[in-house]
């Protein structure tokens, strides 16, 4: 083994690292298994429990994926990866696509060389502070100390907000979440500031969640989805339509309760097509008919994954808000499967 | 003959008590902590400092609680006292110390663990048979074996290089000293690329000796650490040796390729370095080949106290007087047998502080992987923290890993002194 991967080096270091394989979904069936780049550990986003298993949010989207590719919503191997490592994963070919709430921008769409997917959560810049500071709104932070991811968007964010509204504030730079909660119950800050969905699993781990308010306003837009390297569009298809397949199950009610009895055929043409009993929808993605009947299967349609993840029901406690279907005023929406 | 005297006594006394004002733990503590103004402020304030420390932490001490599912439940159950919550570390031991390794082959790195101390211990202690060295030399591969499971064959065949480039040497030595050393490294390389793959599939072949693989991914926690940490410590000190020497070389071209790698080595931070191996040769290898992360990793952290380790031994070499080096000539022993019988047993043991020291920051070091998604006990904290039932959690499980990072440096820092007392050959 150590002899090929020596003789490969000096075969190919002159060959461009560009030449990633191809046909991703070939790689990905030859090897069993779907290499899925995840964050290294993001309370209802990702993370490995006792014995190891990953679970989460976005976890959800790695296993839909392999359960439509490989049949097998378990043949996932997750790769952690951290803010600085992700890119270079996915461009690598070490990952073949990247689930890890990074959000949509246009450098990172276009400079470098990715494809976004669609989102699966629509996050946004918010403010966590003690309701005994009696503020309701952020145009009231004055003046107020601000604890703050350095490195992070989050960090010009904050920036342009206070500038646009002529106040003041004062940075304390921290390096992690948890640090940040530590320095906010210390009183090191007035203020902590990230995207609303960490802040609402921030306060949940807190003692006394109930003396800490989110305030209203939202400063950034902050889609979250998977992506995967340009150049394999076949590939990219496979993870747009599989995320849009557990968008559309909600919002056509299949459920992985019912999902068995609607497989069977219905009245709904467009279930139909989605669960292949009608139309060749799988075979014009190089998958089989029922691909998408096991990408639901694998952790329920997009309504049941949040709220076995992050929703109301556990700890994390976020609403649905935008993230609700266009039909309840949300923003989730999938093209027809048509 | 002695004559008597009434007045001179024939017999010793017996022995009698101490005064009662000059012994007892009473006359220790005034001489001791309050021997005069300054001294006993100083005890105040130690105390006070203590008792502040004590205080605040013993109740959190105290009242820890070992058994529950969550933080929350934690919190229930200390119903608003302040208390650790190790439940954490009740929860995820197993987690912390392996990573994800599969839980029905513990015994593998256990057995490892244990076979290492078997194979250090004729390195570490002069009482123990020098026959264990045979096992020694063979443990690397054993381990490989064990941890990574597969055939044992390939680990073993790519061992057996060094004996090869040995007897290498002792059959060209009689021709020429420098084709000999020559010889001595290209045997291992025509072994490792033309013949060890055939030679390892056959004897595969013939007895399979095989054990469930295990991805590199699933390693973790301490598992992680000591792997990285031992490699690099074992590795780095002859790779250390090796340019301690190739720097005061006379050949310039050698002298010039160790100075560079020192220089360049010793001018990045370790960081970048792991940076490098993560990211950065994912682009120079081609798509497709998997080149073990922890590998690189291991090779990477080797190079780096490898560079430290030679500036410290330069430092003993440079210790010694000019005489030994002379002596050494005037014997009409030849380089290797000089450094070996003469010059390195002085260096190296004038250097014994400042390698220990090099290695016990090599394996704190370690925890610097984190940064490139490698879930050592750091990064496994991160990613416990990160489910919902220990989100919050913080303190618990720095206590844990930094009692753990503690004891295997002050367990290195013992034996460090251990050994400079062993080899203490002056009469300070």
């Amino acid at each position: 083994m150590k002899k090929s991967v020596f003789l490969g080096t000096l075969t190919a270091a002159g060959l461009a690292a560009g030449v990633v394989g191809a046909a991703t979904l070939d790689d990905v069936k030859a090897r069993g298994e779907l290499n899925c780049g995840v964050s290294t550990g993001l309370v209802g986003f990702a993370a490995p429990d006792a014995n190891g298993v990953w679970s989460g949010f976005d976890v959800a989207v790695c296993r839909a994926v392999a359960a439509a590719a490989l049949g097998d919503p378990m043949a996932v191997k997750f790769v952690p990866t951290t803010g600085q490592t992700r890119f270079t994963a996915l461009a690598s070919g070490e990952v073949d696509m990247l689930a890890r709430n990074t959000t949509w921008t246009f450098s990172r769409d276009v400079d470098l060389k990715f494809t976004f997917l669609g989102v699966n959560y629509y996050d946004g810049q918010g403010f966590m502070i003690r309701k005994d500071m009696g503020v309701t709104s952020a145009k009231e932070l004055d003046g107020a100390t601000v604890c703050i991811q350095t490195g992070t968007t989050t960090e010009l964010n904050l920036a342009d907000f206070f500038k646009v509204n002529g106040m003041s504030y004062e940075p304390v730079p921290i390096e992690t979440n948890a640090e940040a909660q530590q320095q906010y119950l210390a009183g090191a800050c007035d203020v902590y500031t990230t995207d609303a969905s960490g802040l609402a699993a921030t306060r949940a781990t807190f003692a006394d969640p109930e003396n800490h308010a989110i305030l209203p306003e939202i400063v950034s837009k902050e889609p979250l989805g998977p992506l995967v390297r340009h150049g394999d569009d076949q590939w990219a298809d496979i993870v747009r339509w599989t995320l849009n397949a557990l968008i559309a199950a909600e919002e056509y009610g299949v459920t992985s309760a019912n999902i068995e009895e609607l497989a069977k055929g219905t009245n709904n043409p467009e279930i139909n097509r989605l669960l292949g009993t009608e139309g060749d929808l799988g075979a014009m993605l190089g998958l089989d008919a029922e691909w998408a009947k096991r990408a639901i299967m694998a952790g329920g349609n997009y309504g049941e994954i949040f709220a076995a993840n992050i929703g109301e029901a556990t700890p994390i406690g976020l609403a649905r808000g935008l993230n609700a279907q266009w039909t309840q005023g949300g923003l989730i929406y999938s093209p027809p499967f048509r | 003959m002695a004559q008597e005297y009434s007045y001179v006594r024939t017999e010793m006394l017996p022995e009698q008590e101490p005064p009662s004002n000059a012994v007892g733990a009473l006359v220790w503590v005034r001489e001791n902590l309050f021997s005069g103004p300054l001294n006993t402020i100083l005890t105040l304030a130690s105390l006070a400092a203590v008792w502040w420390i004590l205080s605040h932490l013993s109740g959190w001490f105290l009242n820890s609680v070992w058994q529950a599912g969550s933080l929350a439940e934690c919190r229930e159950i200390l119903d608003g006292a302040t208390g650790a919550c190790f439940a954490v570390i009740t929860d995820r031991w197993e987690q912390l110390l392996y990573g994800f390794y599969p839980s029905d082959a513990y015994w593998r790195p256990n057995l490892a663990l244990l076979l290492m101390l078997v194979a250090l211990a004729p390195v570490l202690f002069p009482g123990v048979p020098r026959k264990l060295f045979w096992f020694s030399a063979i443990y690397p591969a054993l381990a490989f074996w064990l941890l990574w499971g597969g055939s044992i064959w390939p680990p073993l065949v790519v061992l057996a290089a060094f004996p090869l480039g040995f007897i290498a040497y002792r059959l060209v030595e009689p021709i020429n000293g420098i084709l000999a050393t020559l010889a001595a490294l290209a045997a291992p390389i025509l072994w490792w690329f033309l013949l060890a793959g055939p030679v390892g599939g056959v004897l595969a072949g013939i007895l399979p000796g095989t054990l469930e693989p295990v991805a590199s991914d699933l390693f973790g926690g301490f598992m992680l650490s000591i792997i990285i940490g031992v490699t690099g410590i074992a590795l780095s000190l002859p790779l250390g040796i090796l340019l301690a020497l190739g720097r005061q070389s006379d050949l310039i071209f050698l002298k010039t390729i160790c100075v560079g790698f020192i220089e360049f080595i010793r001018g990045v931070p370790l960081i970048t370095l792991l940076f490098t191996a993560s990211l950065l040769l994912n682009y120079f290898l081609p798509p497709g080949t998997n080149f073990d992360i922890i590998l690189r990793v291991v090779i990477m952290v080797t190079f780096f106290a490898a560079a430290y380790m030679a500036e410290v031994i330069r430092g003993g070499l440079a210790a010694l007087p000019r005489g030994q080096y002379e002596a050494a000539d005037a014997l009409g022993l030849d380089y290797w047998k000089a450094q070996r019988l003469i010059i390195l047993p002085q260096a190296l043991k004038i250097s014994i502080p400042g390698i220990v020291n090099t290695f016990i920051g090599l394996f704190k070091d370690t925890t610097l992987v984190v940064f490139i998604g490698l879930l050592d006990p750091i990064g496994l904290s991160n990613a416990i923290r990160a489910t919902t039932e220990w989100n919050g959690v913080y303190w618990e499980l720095f206590v844990f890993i930094g009692l753990c990072f503690f004891i295997f440096c002050f367990g290195m820092s013992r034996y460090s002194m251990y050994l400079e007392r062993r080899l203490k050959t002056d009469h300070r």
